[in-house]
């Protein structure tokens, strides 16, 4: 077992559970590094700013048509000192990679490595117009360009679509070039299939486009029963969206013969990509009969998570969708040199259903990746993914001891371990043992998701991790398991150690405040 | 006036041919703390089973069905400021709306008291 | 049945091995990357605990016919630092850089100075590397900062609630429009004619899916929007209006006459902006009786970026709609302790509760460009933002009157922000502006460019004028611009 801690400190070192925090009460609420921030609405003032420009000259020229703004906004500035400090207390009450280990089930936490950051700001990328003329952006056009060509590469498929500004608008772009080659085809299908243990987004997008979502059962080992799905199939069903591998962390080993009869009824196969990562380098998704497949940069090749976005979701298509990706995208002609086709383009668009963004796509996100992927070759990314399937395998085998792993006899799991809350006692949950995580100092799993399993707890390490990080991060799981098991009642108002105890969102969601009022 | 219970658990009162319909206090306690009620609109037409109303705690929606087909007549007004009376009384002050009943018959397939009671505890 | 498609319909399809990517990797030796930290003893440690022999004994679920061999053989191998950042350097090199010449480019995306302080805070890992706030007690830096910039956007917008953002102007534009056909339970969009066209696109495209109608139009070539034509428009079917506001042609009028209009019809009035630099000086939308605002707000904070990733701004002026908005919202509460503190709040609108009954199937926003603009916004402040206004619009009637004493070039607008719109007499403003840009002056976005193949817009250029615009520089337009014309 590893040491808890490195420093020489003892659990016995604290007397009391709560013994950290009965030293004397401070005046100002802060605890040494632990610093309170007020709201920036509540320190700034409508005279200051942290930018030098000239006065407004009140005599200055006027095309405005008399529509000026003579009343407060109500905006509020500060210096630049201030604005440094301010925004920094406020990281610190942040959990992040760099900080620790961040096992978020199906969101693939790994570390952004730095170079991608230094790339994507230099100003031959950072610094440049989505409209300037072609002739003088042509290293970007070439950037996307490279970047579709690794991602068609890695997936085994003949086409991508690089537009989608994240996974859910992937996921749309999928399903609209699904309904668009039916329709083409004069074929009026309603339905769309989506196992229960599907994202959220899966149902959200198949609806959005109009279609009828209809649930798919799974198997008590986790996978989709293809028995049920076959005999749903018929002329009604213009798709199939499935995640593999799946949100249960295993990979859907009958993939190919369910898309074989996906496509026997007419219909296609949309893919979520989301847990690519599992895969990466390793499997062809075009080599398992898919037809689309959106692939989350932010996830698989490391683009930052940002606090939520922006992400970037390109999409690959077979042969048969490939005529139907949405506009704008790039051709490269015989001299080498590239362009964009758009909507004047009348001939080359083909039957594209359109545009589902102003411009290009994630151009920043699309520089980071590409540096990701050139740095890990075609050797470093399948070795991302084995290593990432290896730290998953070895925490479900260090944990199903104690910790209800309700597919563990399914066989290896893929990038994530699934486990549930079947044994805990005293009214304790899963809730309880993430909260619990966070005193421990790290960044809970994934809770309550997939649906399919009660309470669920999705990890997933990453390949980021070192197998010493990972250690301890086991010795720190089992130790709140343990405590759930046994029902101790003092994790049910963890965390302790947090900036802010358990929130009330009962209280935010019935009487909602949304801006700061004053 | 006769109550009667749904398989989904909302209950209906019956009153002078108008059904005034609720969610039940084993609902509410399944449900947690209620934060937002969604209501139809006076005057719509629904169908048995069709949904009539949305219930939503912090992490979930639930949609309320129609038990009987009819006119919605009134929805309560005090569920707008304080959806946690569905909490502290769900069958009473609680209830969310009031229908006209389009066909009888269709309140002898729901259940009594007695029979809810022992649905649930068959749970 | 299965037809597939003819291949090589599409560009797409040439895509695929064009050519192997222009990098060579290290081909050779044991792979040591340096992202991966686990060593073959640690390897063979995990798979004894695992009981496995070996790693691909953990792949055994899939199917024989999709099992690789060795690493993708159409692919490079790994490669050092040094050499990634040589080849990216290669391909940035390629690129004409906004800032490196006379740069007047605007239509939805535009050059203005980042404070250094604001890429210095975005890059604090924190910051950086967090996710979405699933977990309020170890998030409310990101939190805290959202509560502050939906405050910073509702009131630039003259609203009272904005989101947590989108991802972009473009595709909150389209969210604005469902929200209106869910508010209104009506299914027609009336869009203005001086709408963004790629914004237009975008609606577009998407009420194709849902069945909801769109009436547009092209731009009317005029010195001021015709909105007598677009409340004409209106019926008693429509859902929504959608006007740009300064529209695409820089102009700006008063919509008060549209809300109106729309109101008396009970429909919407959903106001775009895509330069939140110009409510510093404007009339903010809300005050002019828009019901839903949106906007790109990639203005403040984010830079040009080649088009993304950028930043949807959405908010609404009537609290009764919040619970049709799209998107995340932060809330303020309190926690066990009676501190304040904030979460995602009404999370029932969303994909991952509502599934098929979500507003939208959104799930990442644009949280981090929300902090670059935030940070921005609070180095500007009321007065920095009203004095940054100020300084645009002064070079943009400078630039206006000097261009317009060019020969053969007319300024169309009577009213306009940071932006406006010149006439060009002979030569396409299309072929213009390559010419311009062949003598590295980047002179603005022909409407060629925005609309191909209209011959009515052909001679239209925009011109956009920022702070980071010099007078020297609008002298070199003026004067490359009277030779390219010639």
């Amino acid at each position: 077992m590893n040491a808890p801690n490195q420093s020489g400190w003892k659990p016995a070192m604290i007397a009391s559970k709560d013994g950290m925090h009965n030293g004397p009460a401070t005046t100002t609420g802060n605890r040494a590094l632990m610093l309170e921030e007020p709201l920036l609405f509540e320190i700034g003032r409508a005279d200051v700013t942290g930018v030098d420009l000239p006065a407004v000259d009140a005599a200055g020229p006027t095309r405005l048509a008399g529509l000026t703004r003579p009343e407060p906004i109500g905006l509020v500035g500060l210096t630049e000192p201030e604005t440094v400090r301010h925004y920094t207390r406020l990281s610190r009450q942040n959990y992040g990679i760099d900080l620790g280990f961040f096992p978020l089930g199906s969101c693939t936490m790994k570390h952004n490595p730095r170079l991608n950051e230094k790339v994507a700001r230099l100003p031959g990328f950072a610094d440049v117009h989505p409209l300037a003329p072609q002739s003088t952006v042509q290293g970007a056009l070439e950037v996307i360009s490279q970047l579709g060509e690794w991602l068609c590469r890695l997936t085994g498929m003949p086409a991508v679509a690089m537009s989608p500004k994240a996974g859910a608008h992937g996921e749309l772009c999928g399903i609209l070039a699904i309904r668009a080659a039916h329709e083409a085809r004069g074929d009026a299908r309603e339905v769309v299939l989506v196992p229960e243990s599907a994202h959220g987004t899966n149902p959200a997008t198949a609806a959005f486009a109009n279609y009828r979502v209809e649930d798919i059962p799974a198997t008590p080992e986790g996978r989709v029963d293809v028995a049920a799905l076959k005999a749903r199939l018929g002329p009604d069903v213009a798709a199939v969206m499935i995640t593999n591998p799946n949100t249960c962390g295993l990979f859907e080993k009958d993939f190919r013969e369910i898309a074989d009869a996906v496509h026997a009824a007419g219909g296609y196969v949309y893919c979520d990509g989301a847990n690519f990562n599992a895969i990466v380098g390793k499997v062809r998704p075009g080599d398992l009969g898919v037809d689309a497949m959106h692939i989350n940069l932010h996830k698989t090749f490391s683009t930052p998570h940002g606090g939520g976005g922006p992400g970037s979701g390109p999409v690959v298509l077979s042969e048969a969708l490939a005529p139907f990706a949405p506009l704008p995208f790039v051709r490269k002609q015989a001299d080498g040199t590239f362009y964009l086709v758009e909507e004047e383009h009348r001939e080359e668009r083909g039957p594209s259903f359109g545009r589902m963004t102003a411009f290009h796509g994630q151009m920043g996100m699309f520089t980071r990746a590409l540096t990701y992927m050139l740095s890990h070759g075609a050797d470093g990314l399948k070795q991302v993914a084995e290593d990432a399937v290896l730290n998953a395998n070895y925490i479900l085998r260090s944990m199903e001891d104690i910790l209800h792993a309700p597919f563990a006899a399914s066989g290896p799991c893929m990038h994530e371990a699934l486990f549930g809350d079947k044994d805990f006692t005293g009214g304790l949950s899963t809730l309880d043992v993430a909260k619990g995580l966070i005193d421990e100092g790290y960044h809970p799993m994934t809770v309550y998701f997939p649906l399919v399993v009660h309470g669920a707890m999705l990890v997933e390490p990453t390949e980021t991790e070192s197998k010493a990080a990972i250690d301890q991060f086991i010795t720190a799981f089992r130790a709140v398991v343990e405590r759930a098991l046994a029902g101790d009642e003092a994790l049910k108002q963890a965390p302790y150690y947090a900036p802010r105890r358990r929130l009330d969102e009962t209280a935010a969601a019935r009487k909602p405040r949304l801006a700061f009022e004053g | 006036m006769t109550r009667y219970f749904t398989d989904e658990h909302e209950w209906i009162d019956v009153e002078d041919g108008i059904a005034t319909v609720g969610i039940t206090e084993y609902a509410q306690g399944q449900l947690g703390d209620i934060v937002f009620v969604e209501l139809p609109e006076t005057g719509a037409l629904i169908e048995q089973g069709k949904d009539a109303a949305v219930v939503e705690s912090v992490k979930a929606a639930s949609d309320v069905y129609a038990p009987i087909t009819g006119e919605i007549t009134e929805v309560n007004p005090a569920l707008e400021d304080d959806p946690a009376l569905v909490n502290s009384a769900p069958e009473d002050d609680g209830w969310f709306f009031k229908m006209t009943i389009a066909d009888e018959g269709e309140l002898d397939g729901l259940m009594d008291e007695d029979g809810y009671q022992a649905f649930i505890e068959a749970l | 049945m299965r037809i597939p498609a003819k291949a090589g319909a599409s560009g797409w399809l040439a895509l695929y091995l064009n050519e192997v990517p222009a990098f060579a990797g290290t081909r050779n030796g044991n792979l040591k990357m340096r992202y991966l930290p686990l060593t073959d003893t640690d390897r063979t440690a995990m798979l004894a605990k695992i009981g496995a022999a070996s790693v691909d004994d953990l792949f055994v679920d899939v199917p024989a016919v999709a099992r690789l061999d060795g690493p993708i053989s159409d692919l490079p191998m790994h490669a050092s630092e040094m050499a990634v950042e040589r080849h990216m350097q290669k391909l940035a090199a390629k690129n004409m850089v906004a800032g490196e010449v006379p740069f007047f480019l605007g239509a939805g995306a535009y050059r203005h100075h980042v404070p250094a302080s604001v890429d210095a805070i975005i890059q604090r890992g924190e910051f950086l590397t967090a996710y979405t706030p699933y977990q309020p007690e170890i998030a409310q830096g990101t939190l805290q900062m959202l509560f502050e910039f939906q405050t910073q956007v509702a009131r630039l917008y003259g609203c009272v609630v904005a989101n947590a953002s989108m991802y972009d102007g473009s595709t909150a534009c389209w969210e604005a429009v469902a929200m209106a056909t869910r508010v209104t339970r009506r299914s027609r969009a009336v869009l203005s004619g001086a709408l963004h066209p790629h914004y237009a696109g975008v609606v577009r495209t998407m009420a194709k899916f849902t069945g909801d109608t769109i009436a547009d139009a092209l731009p009317a070539i005029q010195p001021e929007p015709d909105l007598e034509g677009l409340i004409a428009r209106i019926d008693d079917d429509t859902a929504c209006v959608v006007v740009q506001y300064p529209d695409i042609l820089g102009r700006i009028s008063d919509l008060a006459p549209v809300a109106e209009a729309a109101h008396a019809r009970g429909a919407l009035l959903v106001v775009v902006n895509t330069e939140p630099v110009a409510l510093g000086a404007c009339k903010s939308p809300g005050e002019m009786g828009a019901d839903i605002v949106v906007g790109e707000g990639q203005s403040l904070g984010v830079g040009l970026q080649f088009g993304g990733p950028y930043l949807g701004l959405f908010a609404v002026r009537d609290p009764k709609h919040v619970r049709q908005m799209p998107g995340r919202l932060c809330g303020e509460t309190q926690d066990a302790e009676g501190k304040r503190g904030f979460v995602l709040t009404l999370s029932t609108r969303e994909q991952h509760i509502r599934r098929e009954k979500a507003t939208s199937n959104i799930c990442t926003n644009s949280g981090l460009c929300a902090l670059a603009f935030s940070v921005h916004m609070t180095l500007l402040g009321e007065a920095g933002l009203r004095q940054l206004a100020a300084e645009n619009h002064r070079l943009a009637c400078l630039a206006a009157d000097r261009l317009a004493r060019v020969p053969g070039v007319r300024v169309l607008n009577s009213a306009f922000f940071n932006e406006f719109t010149l006439i060009l007499e002979g030569k396409p403003a299309r072929e213009i502006v390559r010419d311009l840009a062949d003598r590295s002056v980047l002179g603005g976005v022909s409407l060629g460019r925005l609309y191909g193949g209209i011959a009515a817009l052909e001679h239209a250029l925009l011109v956009a004028v920022t702070e980071t615009t010099t007078e020297e520089d609008i002298e070199r337009l003026a004067c490359e611009l009277e030779e390219a014309i010639k």
